[in-house]
């Protein structure tokens, strides 16, 4: 058995160690905004947090989530996660929408370490997020937005 | 909240009693006074020609509840292009709705009912618009007359406010949700009496909001689906909930055409979670939409079915693939450059080109090279399916809904009545989800599980080594020009493998939609023009792949055209703008196109005003001309496709290591009319930075028939440090022109513009795409 305790409750699944946290999140606890993009890390949709750092739950083994996972469904309830959610309405970053649960994820971890980074710091940051519709420009100016930048921008 | 009504998807039909929307379908004839343009609409062209044609029905599309609420049913497929926002937008603004009490429903596949649903070729606002519109002017005038029967006043009278019906006189009010029982009982109104608002009454289509060039115009720009897709709660292909499902991945043969000759899973048995194998028969070659055949892994979650499958020990028979299994990309290059050299099927042959390119005081030729892409969406292809007594219901992310019915169909001898599709959001499409094949893995694994669903999920290395991939193309081009550099010949051959491929045996020959992709239609005015296109075998399943062949004419025209202008030392803009010669119209046959995307030649002829006048806007908005910095240049690109025209100029830099640095991108735009100018800008965003990846980096190769890119580590796409620094948009103001297509043509410009720029800042000509290191070192 091994225990997750996701967005503040506790999950007891009867999954292999080795499982990634992804599969037991959509799969076993049945929770479907984390997404399946590439299972190697690559992409960046299934983007959760683990005690507020940015993971890739597709390459995170059950056995290593020990500790406070957050995910795209309990941002509207963090102070900076729901501000990173509306800098993407207010701008209408999203196209099909797929990839932007990671994105969001990735936005509020970074801008939770550095609440005001500069653009060079963002596009580092979010370069392991693909968005196969080509949002980035959007993604940065919401980031910006949210870092009270955009008249920079 | 949710602005989604599809609790369709969830398997139980909504309970919810929409008041109108019971009714049966109308007659389908033209109004003799209508006041849109309705060319596109008869039988032979645009959403007239399409199966299962257009419906304007208002009890199709628009449901009105008790509350008020407006439920406007979205037929098309939302893969990010914004249609189920657009489509909406349109019908609340001629129905009169307030934004805020509008929800979208997806129809399933059903298109006798809802007219033609296959979402590919930039087709759904410009053949939806007219019937969405007169759909919700029909609502409106039903639920004006409900509201004067009621007042017992005449019906001029009565008008519609934002989500009311008032009577003048009196100024007493109705609501929507009020009128919408009496409005149901009523005769759908004749189009003779239907009568559009004119674009001063409109609050929603053609009006600019949120994000324009960095700056935010209006703050919350109209997304139905955006709430949904920031928190998470919105449905793609493998987020339906389903009972008690079951996962797959299936093991296909690595080489087009090959079968299973044997295979033991009894390593694959003892992964925890997996309960059965079962070999899939693929239907050989040409494939179609129709498995690839292989060995399922059934498990019950997607890891246990991965795990399970990476412990398969298969043996592939690589007889029935025939020379697929020697297909090698390097060699197979060299072959199309080597036939390029020789004539080919005679496209387009206007002058003398032998004898003009003889005569010709200089002579310019090139040849360009574009490799195979996988479309790759972000969500990977996914399909659940269910089987139980002789009926099937299926959930998938689908770009042709009625492809898919058919498939699954035809796959497990149903007739089409006993299979249900329901459309999800879809993660991406780009023309990969055109293609229903996971759809009917999905269904012949489910047929093995009666009553059960199952989630057949495709991993990233299977969308990659499995996808309908973009034709690789060879393209060769000979130019004569006289003492004042002056184009007097060109000879352009393409050779790519067809699409037609896919359906039938290999025609080895562009087929007629293929060729008027930018080949034939060719717009430059040079005395003599002959165009050819040499055979191309194909080895793998070849698909669209957004704007489609428009990308290796477009490369190959444009960085041509610019090559030529170096060679006449000229500017290229300046050059180019000559090449077009004045403003005028070309009619689609007399350059040897049967096809024109469907639509009447009539009301879209190519028009090469337009596409100066992008060239032109592009251009000048960039300050085309002007000095910059050592390292650094600006290339300019346009094309003409799916009846949109698009110009591009980029401004860009190579640092000393080789590395491209795109400072800013200028996109001129002309798509006619416009519904929803926020999305188009979008739609031309994302284009962009796709063009991108086609220039610099996305490309799949073959060894012995074999994909050898496995994942985003190999098959690499553009990321947020690729993007252009800057995007700025500007959309022609041609509201009196009929709509064009917006998903597609942005893309064609982009890699041409872009290499162009890239020799306007080193001098290194690129002729082979993707750049990759081409410039380092």
């Amino acid at each position: 058995m091994v225990t997750l305790n996701i967005n503040g409750e506790q999950h007891e699944l009867d999954v292999p160690d080795n499982m990634p946290l992804l599969w037991a999140i959509r799969d076993v606890v049945g929770m479907k905004g984390t997404k399946f993009g590439c299972g190697v890390s690559q992409c960046g949709a299934c983007t959760v947090h683990l005690d507020g750092a940015a993971i890739r739950s597709c390459v995170t083994p059950v056995s290593a989530a020990k500790g406070e996972i957050t995910t795209i469904e309990a941002m509207a309830d963090d102070p900076v996660g729901s501000k990173v959610q509306q800098a993407w309405l207010d701008l209408g970053v999203a196209q099909c929408g797929y990839c932007q649960g990671g994105q969001i994820m990735n936005a509020t971890a970074l801008l939770k370490k550095t609440p005001n980074p500069d653009t060079s710091e963002i596009v580092d940051a979010m370069a392991g997020n693909l968005c196969r519709c080509g949002t980035y420009n959007r993604i940065l100016a919401a980031i910006e937005r949210v870092a009270g930048k955009e008249d920079q921008a | 909240m949710s602005r989604s009504d599809d609790r369709l998807l969830l398997a139980n039909v909504s309970r919810r009693r929409f008041l109108m929307g019971l009714a049966g379908g109308s007659a389908l004839v033209l109004a003799a006074r209508w006041d849109m343009p309705l060319a596109n609409e008869k039988a032979q062209f645009g959403a007239g020609a399409m199966p299962g044609g257009w419906v304007d029905d208002p009890n199709v599309f628009i449901h009105i509840d008790s509350d008020g609420t407006v439920t406007v049913v979205n037929n098309r497929a939302e893969m990010g292009q914004g249609i189920r926002t657009s489509l909406v937008l349109l019908a609340a603004d001629e129905l009169g709705a307030d934004w805020d009490r509008v929800k979208v429903r997806q129809a399933e596949a059903n298109q006798e009912k809802y007219g033609n649903q296959n979402t590919d070729g930039s087709r759904s606002m410009r053949h939806w618009y007219d019937p969405m519109r007169r759909a919700a002017a029909a609502a409106r005038l039903m639920l004006e007359q409900a509201a004067a029967n009621q007042w017992s006043v005449p019906l001029h009278e009565v008008r519609t406010d934002i989500h009311k019906v008032i009577h003048t006189p009196s100024g007493r009010e109705l609501g929507f949700g009020e009128l919408a029982e009496a409005a149901r009982e009523l005769e759908v109104p004749g189009r003779n009496d239907l009568v559009l608002k004119t674009d001063d009454e409109l609050r929603f289509i053609g009006r600019e909001s949120g994000y324009i060039n960095g700056k935010l115009e209006s703050a919350h720009p109209k997304a139905i689906d955006g709430e949904d897709i920031v928190t998470g709660k919105a449905i793609f292909g493998a987020d339906v909930e389903v009972e008690n499902p079951l996962y797959a991945v299936i093991a296909r043969p690595p080489v087009y055409g090959g079968k299973v000759k044997n295979y033991d899973d009894s390593e694959t048995l003892k992964v925890p979670g997996v309960e059965k194998t079962l070999e899939i028969e693929g239907t050989g070659q040409p494939a179609g939409f129709s498995p690839l055949g292989g060995v399922a892994v059934v498990a019950t979650n997607t890891w246990a079915a991965i795990e399970g499958r990476r412990k398969l020990k298969i043996e592939w028979d690589n007889g029935p693939a025939g020379d697929n299994a020697s297909y090698t990309s390097e060699a197979y290059r060299e072959a199309l450059e080597k036939r390029a050299q020789s004539p080919g099927r005679v496209i387009r042959d206007g002058g003398d080109v032998e004898n003009a390119l003889k005569q010709a005081s200089k002579t310019v030729s090139a040849t360009y090279y574009m490799p195979h892409m996988a479309q790759s969406p972000m969500e990977p292809m996914v399909a659940t399916v269910v089987v139980a007594n002789g009926e099937v219901e299926v959930w998938a992310p689908v770009q042709n809904p009625r492809a898919t019915r058919d498939t699954v169909a035809g796959r497990l001898g149903l007739d089409r009545e006993k299979v249900r599709v329901n459309v999800t959001l879809l993660g991406g499409g780009f023309g990969r989800k055109s293609k229903p094949d996971y759809a009917a893995e999905a269904a012949t694994v489910a047929q093995a599980f009666e009553g059960r669903p199952v989630r057949l999920q495709w991993t990233r290395e299977d969308d990659i080594h499995h996808a309908y991939f973009h034709a690789v193309s060879v393209d060769h081009l000979e130019a004569g020009l006289d003492d004042e550099g002056k184009a007097v010949a060109w000879r352009h051959r393409t050779l790519s493998p067809s699409i037609g491929s896919l359906f039938a045996p290999d025609p080895e020959h562009k087929g007629e939609f293929e060729l008027g992709m930018g080949f034939n239609t060719m717009p430059f005015s040079i005395p003599a023009i002959r165009l050819e296109n040499p055979p191309a075998p194909a080895h793998v399943r070849i698909g669209w792949f957004r704007s489609v062949y428009n990308l290796p004419h477009a490369w190959a025209i444009q960085s041509f055209a610019h090559e030529v202008s170096v060679a006449a030392g000229r500017d290229h803009r300046d050059y180019v703008l000559e090449l077009l010669g004045p403003g005028r119209e070309i009619h689609n046959l007399t350059v040897g196109d049967g096809w024109n995307y469907g639509e009447d030649p009539e009301m879209y002829p190519i028009d090469t005003g337009r596409m100066r006048a992008v060239v032109e806007k592009a251009t000048e908005a960039a300050g085309w001309g002007k000095k910059l910095p050592e390292g650094r240049g600006m290339g300019l690109a346009f094309h003409h496709s799916f009846v949109s025209y698009t110009a591009i100029v980029f401004d860009v830099e190579v640092d000393d290591s080789g590395n491209v640095i795109i400072h800013r991108a200028d996109i001129a735009f002309d798509c006619g009319r416009q519904a929803n100018p926020e999305r188009i800008r979008s739609q031309l965003e994302g284009a962009c930075v796709m063009g991108i990846g086609v220039a610099l980096m996305s490309e799949v190769t073959f060894k012995d028939g074999v994909a050898q890119q496995d994942n985003f580590d190999t098959y690499l796409l553009p990321r947020m440090p690729d993007a252009p620094k800057e995007i700025h948009i500007h959309l022609m103001d041609r509201q009196d022109e009929p709509m064009g297509g917006v998903g597609e043509p942005g893309l064609p410009p982009v890699a041409p513009a872009l290499c162009n720029a890239i020799y306007a800042a080193t001098g290194k000509r690129i002729r082979r795409l993707p750049v990759g290191d081409q410039l380092k070192a």
